[in-house]
């Protein structure tokens, strides 16, 4: 055990945590509004808008994520016309590429999620929404919404930490995140074990910092 | 579509043979996994602190430390390990490890920690009157254990175990890294040559679907023959 390494490797790994937790709340954040748009269109009666929005989840749940991060990297930039619009400032960084490869990973377990949460709302609290005279706009945002999101928590929960370790991935495309840095270290000292060690430890405090605050909102937001 | 030609002028053999291999690894990791479950549900259901703790160790570092972490311990680790090892027998040479053990063995212990955890969620949501019948109609430990208890533990758990073998399928493709020539890999040789990633990697995504789709299919299969009866 090289105790002198893990304490030196430290700050090195708590400093790559913070690009780590910046690449999960971005894309995040981006990703729940993905989620939310797409499990919208799944609940949409008409057959194409529902197929679409099914077949973007299906793909996006059904395939790595690595090769997601890939074809948005390396695939891409091959498009010639593409290196020509605005969308290349954002598509030429790998941090971004990264970003909107997360995003649209977890936009699709998210649509799924909140997909199921609202179809476990009882039909009775709409319809008492209605009875109410509350118009259909302000039954979505204010009963449906609510009442999805407290349904959802626990396993959304489950995805940030999944996604959490997603961003690991980062990695592969020259961002030197926690992984990374750790990927480093680990090849130029050939001390695998005890940089697992201190990296791992940091990734294990991070899932159990986000287990405790989705338990602290779940408490927050039941019913009773 | 030439690019997809099997022999020497496009990549069509090369995909096929990387897709296989990922099958195997995939089927070797959940293999191992499974090992490891029917080592750590016992442990797990265990009524003794210390071997509750070791297994909720190993479960809940695995879930909480990214795949590709592990799978970097174990590409720089397994040939360091295997070495101390040979070396108190007095074989001090180097030893290189496959790429394709390490690489099974590494994603065997990840999927491992997901099917204790559902092995366990579905022993404990047998009915405890299960138990006691098999009690009373004087079986012995053996019996209980595999004519009553393993396949309702099995119809239960199958769905989730389905969730277990996706997450595996697509963890493999991290193998990569250690330069196993499964699907990512060859898809990055192939981008490489022809400098066309845009296509191979769509090419990839399409098979990696494919795998799950197909896979999907037979474990329904499997699904309705266990729950015979419900």
């Amino acid at each position: 055990m090289d105790i002198e390494l893990m304490i030196n490797s430290f700050p090195k790994l708590l400093s790559a945590a913070v690009i780590t937790l910046k690449l999960l709340s971005v894309s995040l954040i981006i990703g729940l509004f993905i989620g939310l748009f797409f499990a919208i269109l799944r609940l949409n009666k008409n057959i194409f808008i529902n197929r679409f929005a099914y077949g973007y989840s299906y793909i996006f749940r059904g395939t790595p994520l690595l090769v997601q991060i890939f074809i948005i990297y390396f695939g891409l930039g091959q498009i010639e016309y593409l290196r020509l619009t605005v969308l290349w400032v954002i598509l030429k960084e790998p941090y971004w590429c990264a970003i909107i490869a997360f995003a649209l990973n977890t936009g699709a377990y998210t649509s799924e999620i909140l997909r199921s949460a609202f179809q476990t709302i009882k039909p009775g609290i709409i319809e008492a929404g209605k009875s109410l005279g509350i118009s259909n706009k302000v039954i979505f945002y204010k009963i449906q919404i609510p009442i999805a999101i407290r349904q959802s928590l626990p396993a959304y929960g489950n995805e940030i930490i999944l996604m959490m370790k997603g961003t690991s991935l980062a990695s592969t495309v020259t961002i030197m995140d926690l992984t990374g840095v750790a990927k480093y270290i680990i090849s130029t000292t050939f001390k695998p074990i005890e940089v697992f060690i201190v990296a791992g430890g940091i990734y294990l405090f991070m899932t159990f910092i986000i287990h405790n605050l989705i338990k602290f909102l779940e408490k927050k937001y039941s019913f009773n | 579509m030439e690019l997809l030609a099997f022999g020497d002028t496009g990549w069509g053999d090369e995909l096929f043979y990387a897709t296989l291999m990922t099958i195997a690894v995939s089927i070797t990791a959940m293999f191992i996994g499974f090992l490891f479950a029917l080592i750590f549900t016992p442990l797990k259901l265990s009524k003794n602190k210390f071997l509750n703790f070791i297994a909720n160790s190993y479960t809940t570092i695995i879930r909480g430390v990214p795949e590709l972490l592990v799978i970097y311990l174990f590409f720089f680790g397994g040939t360091g390990a295997v070495m101390f090892v040979a070396s108190i027998f007095g074989y001090n040479e180097y030893i290189e490890i496959n790429a394709f053990i390490t690489g099974a063995f590494a994603i065997g212990i990840i999927s491992g920690a997901y099917s204790t955890e559902v092995f366990r969620g579905a022993i404990q949501s047998i009915d405890k009157g299960q138990f006691e019948a098999a009690n009373v109609l004087g079986l012995n430990k053996f019996e209980k254990f595999f004519k009553i208890i393993l396949p309702q533990t099995l119809r239960l758990a199958i769905p989730n175990l389905s969730n277990v073998w996706q997450i595996t399928l697509k963890d493999t493709s991290l193998i990569s890294v250690t330069g196993l020539v499964e699907i990512m890999r060859q898809s990055y040789i192939a981008a490489g040559s022809t400098r066309d990633p845009l296509f191979f990697y769509s090419f990839a995504a399409v098979l990696y679907l494919l795998l799950t789709f197909v896979s999907m299919k037979l474990i329904n299969r499997l699904e309705v023959k266990y729950s015979r009866g419900y």
